[in-house]
């Protein structure tokens, strides 16, 4: 193994890292305003890929334009889910609301096979087709998109949340709910954005990762519990966490995949998961509070 | 819940489990063939599954996303161990909870000392690695094509096959479970589990150690769903990775739920939906997996209790009606 080639795996690594850091984020969202784990995650991951994928082959939408198109449609997907599914409950518990997504999950997939079909759905590079060097490593161009966007996604969502209006009251909302109530925040309302916002995400996700892996309905089940790992091994609620958690995933993936055996990939990623929450229960950027013992 | 002399409810739910358990005694004689006595049969696996895994979900209020990685754990113990070693299956039971025992210690020692989600994800991320470990580890398992070859159980001399007789022996078996949790229940532990779910602080003041009762739950729970998968592969003769993946530890959840959580005879109705969906779902069309779904967050939303909540509701109103 020679340097070049480490680099090669870094750069993958960091690739479908960024793929996870997203998912990441989307759970991470939905688990600051409900306390639940959102199996649904994984399928608006898909369904972004699915819906572009299919309005790029039916209308040829150029793949920059699908952009806010997918995210539209997904975090309406999401909107809908919330409002129809998490919203009526009278006595919402994390639990309850968990197991309603899976509900929603399973409802979500049928939904986009049943529309869409179980084909295995593709999407041209958002620009050229020649790979690029960087630093050594030959990159495709789809992953300087996946980089860019990724950093974009990432930087958008920690401003709403830091700066905007919405942003701030659903912080206000995840950190305290009689509070926020208090103080004339709508806090169910909250939790819908939290939906939407997760649904958008996901789809974005979904639609800039179909070009380098293809995407089927049955992708968003691997993608979400992916995510999820990401989100946890960062620190669950933590925005900054899903990012580096879901890097990290994605290197020890693909360095184990590269260095040690292909096969046993995943056992190795989830082993040296479980040692790091171990010795560090909240998550590699969470702090201790989020323990909440 | 609140009962008001728990020794009468204690007695009433004895009374209850001796009864039911008498009458699936008949289920033989009404079964008309041997496929349906095979439902049976699984029922009792899936009731054992759904019965274990709601008393750490139910009672215990942790989630668990590798019920299915135990389950699997014993039945590969097990099978391996006969199939491929010539092992008595007895000692394979042997081996099979005490590697479920093992696995379920090592992973719940840490991650019980944390709340909220941490069990979660580290129960997830072992029943990845156990899917791995079931479809990689080709010379003992047999890799994806599934494992092969496991002899039935024999007790002296008498071959317990695929028939009444393997019916008899999970009656036997489940029944104990069965029998256990429910003296769990109304044991100290019982209590100690009934404060925690409703405060961790109260219960810790009172002077329960909150970590022990989890951790006791948790790995009584996966040795249950490994003596589970014992059954399963010695009736089946073959175990297969894809049934204890991670999907299949989310399906047991749902069934759970859908059984009613926290509530004895939950996984009683849940363990027949099991019998039934996993069959009805791989014929199902995508239009029927659609409806299956919105039923499914429909069941949820109006009886989160689920079905064993929404039988007790309707009793009340069948009661409040007849009273008049």
């Amino acid at each position: 193994m020679d340097g070049s080639q480490l680099l090669q795996l870094v750069a993958s690594g960091l690739v479908t890292g960024s793929i996870y850091a997203l998912v990441a984020l989307g759970f991470t969202v939905i688990f600051k305003s409900t306390d639940a784990i959102n199996f649904a995650q994984g399928e608006w991951v898909m369904a972004g890929g699915m819906i572009g994928a299919f309005l790029h082959a039916s209308f040829g939408l150029a793949p920059l334009l699908l952009l806010p198109v997918c995210a539209a449609a997904v975090a309406l997907i999401g909107l809908v889910s919330e409002r129809l599914a998490i919203h009526p409950l009278k006595a919402p518990t994390p639990m309850l609301l968990t197991l309603i997504t899976i509900a929603v999950a399973i409802t979500t997939r049928a939904a986009i096979t049943l529309v869409l079909g179980k084909a295995p759905a593709g999407l041209p590079s958002f620009s050229g087709s020649e790979n690029v060097a960087v630093f050594g490593a030959t990159l495709p161009p789809q992953a300087l998109w996946v980089f860019g966007i990724t950093l974009l996604v990432m930087i958008g969502t920690h401003y709403f949340f830091q700066r905007s209006l919405l942003g701030r009251a659903m912080r206000a909302a995840a950190a305290d709910r009689e509070a926020a109530g208090l103080v004339g925040i709508n806090v169910s309302r909250m939790a819908m954005w939290s939906f939407v916002i997760a649904a958008a995400i996901g789809a974005v996700a979904g639609l800039i990762i179909t070009p380098l892996t293809l995407t089927s309905v049955n992708a968003g089940l691997m993608l979400g519990f992916k995510g999820f790992s990401a989100a946890m091994l960062g620190g669950l609620g933590n925005l900054h966490g899903a990012l580096l958690g879901g890097l990290v995933l994605g290197l020890l993936e693909s360095l184990s995949a590269g260095l040690l055996s292909s096969q046993f990939k995943d056992a190795v990623a989830f082993v040296v998961l479980l040692v790091v929450l171990f010795l560090r229960p909240a998550g590699l950027l969470g702090r201790a509070s989020t323990e909440r013992a | 819940m609140a009962e008001p002399d728990p020794s009468r409810g204690a007695r009433r739910s004895y009374a209850a489990l001796g009864v039911v358990w008498a009458l699936l005694l008949l289920f033989p004689l009404a079964a008309p063939n041997n496929f349906v006595l095979n439902l049976g049969i699984s029922w009792f696996i899936s009731l054992a599954l759904a019965g274990s895994l709601n008393l750490l979900m139910g009672y215990a209020g942790q989630i668990s996303l590798s019920h299915a990685a135990f389950y699997g754990l014993g039945a590969y113990a097990s099978g391996v161990l006969s199939a491929k070693f010539g092992v008595s299956p007895w000692l394979g039971l042997c081996a099979a909870i005490a590697l479920t025992a093992a696995a379920a210690f090592l992973i719940g020692w840490p991650s019980l000392k944390l709340r909220g989600h941490y069990l979660a994800m580290a129960t997830l991320g072992f029943n990845v690695i156990m899917s791995v470990l079931f479809v990689e580890l080709r010379g003992l398992t047999g890799g994806p094509n599934g494992l092969v070859g496991v002899p039935s159980l024999s007790l002296f001399g008498w071959e317990i096959g695929a028939d009444i007789r393997f019916y008899l022996f999970a009656w036997v078996v489940v029944g104990l479970m069965m029998l256990l949790i429910l003296n769990l229940l109304h044991s100290r532990m019982g209590r100690a589990l009934r404060a925690l779910s409703t405060s961790e602080l109260a219960a810790k003041a009172n002077g329960i150690d909150v970590h022990a009762v989890k951790l006791g739950v948790f790995v009584l729970s996966a040795v249950m769903a490994g003596i589970a998968g014992f059954l399963y592969v010695h009736l089946n003769n073959f175990a297969s990775p894809e049934n204890f993946d991670f999907v299949a530890s989310v399906m047991l959840l749902v069934v759970v739920a859908l059984g009613g959580t926290g509530t004895y005879w939950g996984p009683f109705l849940g363990a027949l939906l099991h019998v039934v969906l996993p069959e009805a779902l791989r014929a199902f069309s995508d239009f029927e997996i659609l409806v299956y779904g919105i039923s499914l967050v429909l069941v949820l939303l109006f009886f989160p209790g689920g079905l064993s909540g929404a039988v007790a509701r309707l009793g009340r109103l069948v009661g409040r009606g007849g009273g008049r």
